[in-house]
């Protein structure tokens, strides 16, 4: 384990219960994931039972247990996505990339995920790729965008 | 940047800014709202200053990035000033031509301009354009002209002016009258009276009380309170510690969800700049009046806009609703007294308390007052942010400033409230739009999401839809809402994949009813609007799927048969290469063929094929 | 604290401030049934069973009786047909996800129900999501051994990383309180298994029956200060 690391995160919080989730952000910003074994100090450090802490790591869909990919690729199916084919535009990612929704691929290049409003629904169907926004992205779009990133 | 350490020297400050401005400069605005950044607006912003840079202007037109400018389905968009010239779906390209034509030229590029759609004439003023001359926008007024990075911008535009009123003017309980009297009401869904749950807070004995903005805006197809944060983030600022004073607190939260970075950002900024400046912090211009205010981001949970969930979350546990009472302005964060209200409330209070509660109480209707901000999408020739005084009408706002419905199709239904809002037929557009209008037609006002559809979008799919969503969002405390949107989702993949029964009407009847008197939280209690409005004004819609096995608006794809016709097929195998399963096939050269036994019909190849040769029925 | 007076079905009555509507009720013995409900623990209104019709026709709206305090002239209905129709189709719901949980198929029964008109998911499944267990854990024994994790629909009861818990006491009191029977441990040559770990069973040092298991008996006596040699003879022999 990078204590560390982790200690440099730590630092930062008064290690109260209510840091609980800033602290676990900053984990998952820095780890790309949640560690076990940085969960079960940050479970002491901050005075938590680590079934609390383990019941926060699951509740929250920012949160993930197991690494993610360089690149997150969030598609947008709100409801106005939904409406102009954002779950066509997930499946077809999810062809492209050989991946389902919600899991990373196997070069750990990429994690497809789905999220339900990214706010701009005027330019449906639209997703990010980490902290780029794609407008009006239709099927046949994809490949030329992700070919940035690979 | 100084500290401020007087009212006198704020005075002195924001006269010496406004001092420093013309307001002939010439002034290129760009959007970089929800709407326009993912379009391009940051390359955009780049473009203007490397041409002015070029032809030598650079130093004389002043370029900024704003907030959003409303009209987002033709952007980018650009605001010239002080002319007021507004360009749409500006790109790259035509920057040069820009610069050139109306920079140095003073002329405008009709290409760029909005054009009416009746008469085809060309409106290049801002004020020209339908979409915005009947809005009335009072917290979206400063967006499209204001940095919202700079607080001398908010400054030069008599920003914090309010909170030089309260402090020296105004006892709290001043505030909360003029609140009170206002008539605001949370502009988050409920439509509490604002003023009454401030009161019911300052009276709570406890102590310290909290304030918290909530920025969890998780209604899909709402993004007004993102665009007010990440455009105009000293209103909501202003506007908490109004509350702050008022209520007696001396620490506010503001809780945004982490899809929504640049909002984070942009708050955080303006936090230490009101810090730096002595508008936050200790004494507050030398008053006796403390206040400090903190981020707390969301970690994604759609539950968490609902008030004693967002509490549960600041604190560090689970977004799960607890019953109440107690409600949180007795026992709220870490249990003590809290006042909770939504981004779009908060930025209104600067102005009710700076212009008075009768001004901002003679806009609207008898029980709702001022204006609300729609985020107004699908359907719709212009989608975008509208701001409007309620009791505007829903036809005011779908055909007058959202154009009509694109593609001259028909107006089906329009859907306002966020998921657990309800779907409105044709036979209420004349509706006046206030918070008890929308409920008595079996939906609510919610945060302002309005997503207008047409004779292309299936109801009972737009119902699978939300409650899918709402499944997958629902904490699952209480039994009738985690159970209960389980059933009905169960219910109506079958309807709409071919397998629904007559009686499954009757009991998705039954669970809506329970789950909207029993459920534990608000959430809970309007999830099953989706599928109680659907199931009264489009009851047939249902029967058609569940009788003749039909999908009207051919959407549900199981109900559907694809082909392709081989006459428009140019055997250009682009469904081959999209179609996942392999079930498109044929010789080179010659029409495809899809294999309906092995056809998942998925869909993709519709979207792949550009000469429209896929064929639905 | 004073007394406040409302009505419960007509009655005209009062209650300590504070007391909640299920304990008022309860005390008048009116029976509402409740499955998260336990007098030694805060409630939190899972269940949605003990629901109640509060305020006057027909500005009426039903709530959870197990936290809504008493109110000065409250009108409280216990068994109205608005109750009871929430109730039946609560009871419905719970007996699709738990079909073969015996409180529910008694609930159920008495409330009319012989069979659910709802799609069982698992029909094996018992738990309830009721939360009796981990607040239990929680706030009474006081190590949070397990918790809640994940959202619907996968939402359950389960140890930190669905591993044995290294806090877990092995006392049992998470399998006593369950409603439904859904946590179970075995006892077998003086070993309890529960949560997927094994505990060490003490005998009573004077008649040698299992007391309960070691690392129960030294958790208790720090808690309380006694010596742990105390807890080693059974409450029968002390």
């Amino acid at each position: 384990m990078d204590l560390q690391r982790l200690e440099g995160i730590l630092s930062r919080y008064a290690c109260q219960p209510a840091d609980l989730i800033p602290v676990l952000q900053d984990i998952q910003d820095s780890y790309n994931y949640l560690p076990k074994d940085e969960l079960k100090v940050v479970a002491e450090r901050l005075h938590l039972p680590l079934a609390q802490v383990f019941s926060v790591a699951t509740f929250f869909t920012m949160f993930s247990l197991v690494p993610k990919g360089k690149h997150v690729c969030k598609v947008c199916v709100g409801t106005t996505c939904h409406l102009k084919g954002g779950q066509r535009l997930a499946e077809s990612l999810s062809n492209r990339l050989g991946v389902d929704i919600g899991y990373t691929t196997k070069d750990m290049n990429f994690t497809l995920e789905t999220v339900a409003c990214l706010g701009s629904c005027a330019q449906a169907p639209v997703m990010m790729i980490d902290d780029t926004y794609y407008a009006r992205v239709t099927v046949d779009k994809v490949p030329k965008i992700l070919k940035k990133y690979q | 940047m100084p500290f401020i350490e007087s009212v006198d020297h704020l005075t002195e400050y924001r006269r010496r800014v406004r001092a420093a401005r013309d307001p002939q400069q010439l002034q290129v605005l760009v959007c970089g709202g929800p709407g326009c950044l993912p379009l391009g607006s940051e390359e955009l912003a780049a473009a203007f200053a490397a041409e002015m840079e070029a032809r030598g202007i650079a130093g004389k037109v002043l370029l900024k990035t704003t907030g959003c400018h409303g009209l987002c389905s033709h952007g980018v968009r650009v605001l010239i000033r002080p002319q007021e010239i507004s360009y749409q779906k500006v790109t790259v390209e035509d920057v040069p031509e820009i610069v050139e034509t109306t920079l140095l030229s003073g002329g405008v590029v009709e290409r760029l301009v909005y054009h009416h759609p009746e008469s085809q004439a060309p409106c290049p003023h801002k004020m020209d354009i339908p979409f915005y001359q009947t809005q009335n926008p009072l917290v979206l007024r400063k967006l499209d002209v204001i940095d919202p990075e700079s607080l001398d911008d908010y400054l030069a535009l008599g920003g914090y002016r309010t909170l030089r009123k309260i402090l020296f003017q105004m006892t709290p309980e001043q505030v909360i009258e003029a609140v009170e009297k206002s008539g605001l009401r949370g502009r988050g869904g409920g439509g509490f009276p604002t003023g009454r749950k401030w009161r019911l807070c300052r009276e709570a004995q406890a102590q310290p009380k909290f304030v918290i903005c909530n920025g969890d805006e998780g209604d899909p197809g709402a993004f007004m309170d993102r665009a007010v944060m990440e455009g105009d983030p000293h209103a909501v600022i202003e506007g908490m510690i109004v509350g702050g004073y008022a209520i007696g607190a001396m620490r506010g939260y503001i809780y945004v969800r982490h899809e929504y970075p640049l909002a984070v950002k942009r708050l955080q900024k303006a936090i230490d700049q009101a810090r730096e400046f002595g508008l936050l912090g200790t004494n507050i211009l030398r008053s006796n009046f403390s206040f400090d205010i903190q981020i707390s981001q969301g970690a994604g949970a759609f539950v968490c806009g609902e008030e004693t969930a967002l509490i549960a979350s600041i604190e560090g546990k689970i977004g799960e609703p607890n019953p109440r009472p107690p409600y949180p302005v007795q026992a709220g964060l870490f249990g003590l007294p809290t006042v909770i209200n939504n981004v779009e409330t908060w930025a209104n209070v600067p102005e009710i308390i700076n212009m008075g509660p009768e001004w901002f109480a003679a806009m609207g209707t008898d029980k709702s007052k001022g204006t609300k901000i729609f985020s107004l999408v699908g359907a719709v020739n212009n989608t975008g942010l509208v701001e409007v005084p309620m009791g505007t009408s829903l036809r005011q706002i779908i055909f007058g400033m959202g154009g009509g419905i694109a593609h001259n199709r028909e107006f089906k239904a329009v859907q306002t409230g966020g998921p657990s809002g309800g779907c409105i037929p044709p036979q209420y557009l004349d509706l006046p739009v206030d918070y008890d209008s929308l409920q008595q037609v079996g939906s609510i006002m919610g945060s302002g999401g309005m997503i207008v559809m047409d004779n292309h979008d299936c109801m009972v799919d737009v119902a699978r839809y939300f409650i899918s969503f709402l499944m997958e969002e629902s904490c699952g405390k209480c039994t009738p809402c985690r159970e209960g949107l389980k059933q009905l989702i169960t219910i109506l993949n079958e309807i709409t994949t071919g397998k629904g029964e007559a009686h499954h009407v009757d009991l998705m009847e039954d669970i809506c009813q329970t789950m909207a008197t029993a459920s534990l939280c608000g959430l809970g209690q309007s999830a099953a609007n989706p599928v109680r409005s659907t199931l009264k004004y489009f009851r047939e819609e249902y029967e058609r799927h569940i009788r003749d096995k039909k999908c009207p608006a051919k959407v549900c794809r199981q109900l559907l048969i694809y082909t392709i016709d081989p006459n428009e097929c140019t055997s250009c195998l682009a469904c081959v290469r999209e179609c996942p399963v392999g079930a498109i096939s044929g010789p080179k050269k010659e029409p495809q063929v899809i294999d309906q036994d092995i056809c998942v019909k998925c869909g993709l190849c519709v979207d792949a094929c550009q000469f429209d040769a896929v064929k639905v029925e | 604290m004073g007394e406040v007076s409302f009505y419960i079905n007509d009655l005209y009555t009062s209650a300590p401030v504070g007391t909640t509507l299920l304990e008022a009720v309860r005390s008048m013995d009116i029976e509402i049934p409740t499955l998260c409900h336990h007098p030694d623990l805060k409630s939190e209104g899972q269940c949605r069973l003990c629901l109640v019709e509060i305020g006057d026709w027909p500005q009426t709206r039903l709530v959870n009786s197990c936290t809504y305090p008493v109110e000065k002239g409250l009108k409280v209905q216990t068994h109205s047909e608005n109750v009871l129709q929430a109730r039946r189709l609560v009871l419905e719901l719970l007996l699709a996800r738990a079909p073969k949980a015996e409180i529910i198929q008694k609930l159920a029964a008495e409330h009319g129900i012989s069979q659910s008109r709802f799609t069982s998911e698992d029909p094996e499944e018992l738990c309830i999501l009721c939360g009796l267990c981990v607040r239990t854990c929680r706030d009474i024994v006081g190590v949070s051994a397990i918790g809640m994790i994940n959202r619907t629909p996968a939402k359950m009861v389960s140890t930190p990383f669905k591993e044995p818990s290294e806090v877990c006491i092995g006392c049992g009191s998470c399998a006593f309180v369950c409603p439904t029977g859904v946590i179970t441990y075995t006892e077998k040559n003086g070993i309890r298994s529960i949560w997927g770990r094994d505990f060490e069973l003490v005998a009573c040092e004077t008649c040698g029956s299992y007391i309960a298991p070691r690392a129960s008996l030294e958790y208790w006596a720090k808690q309380t200060g006694d010596p742990v040699e105390r807890y080693y003879i059974c409450r029968n022999c002390r």
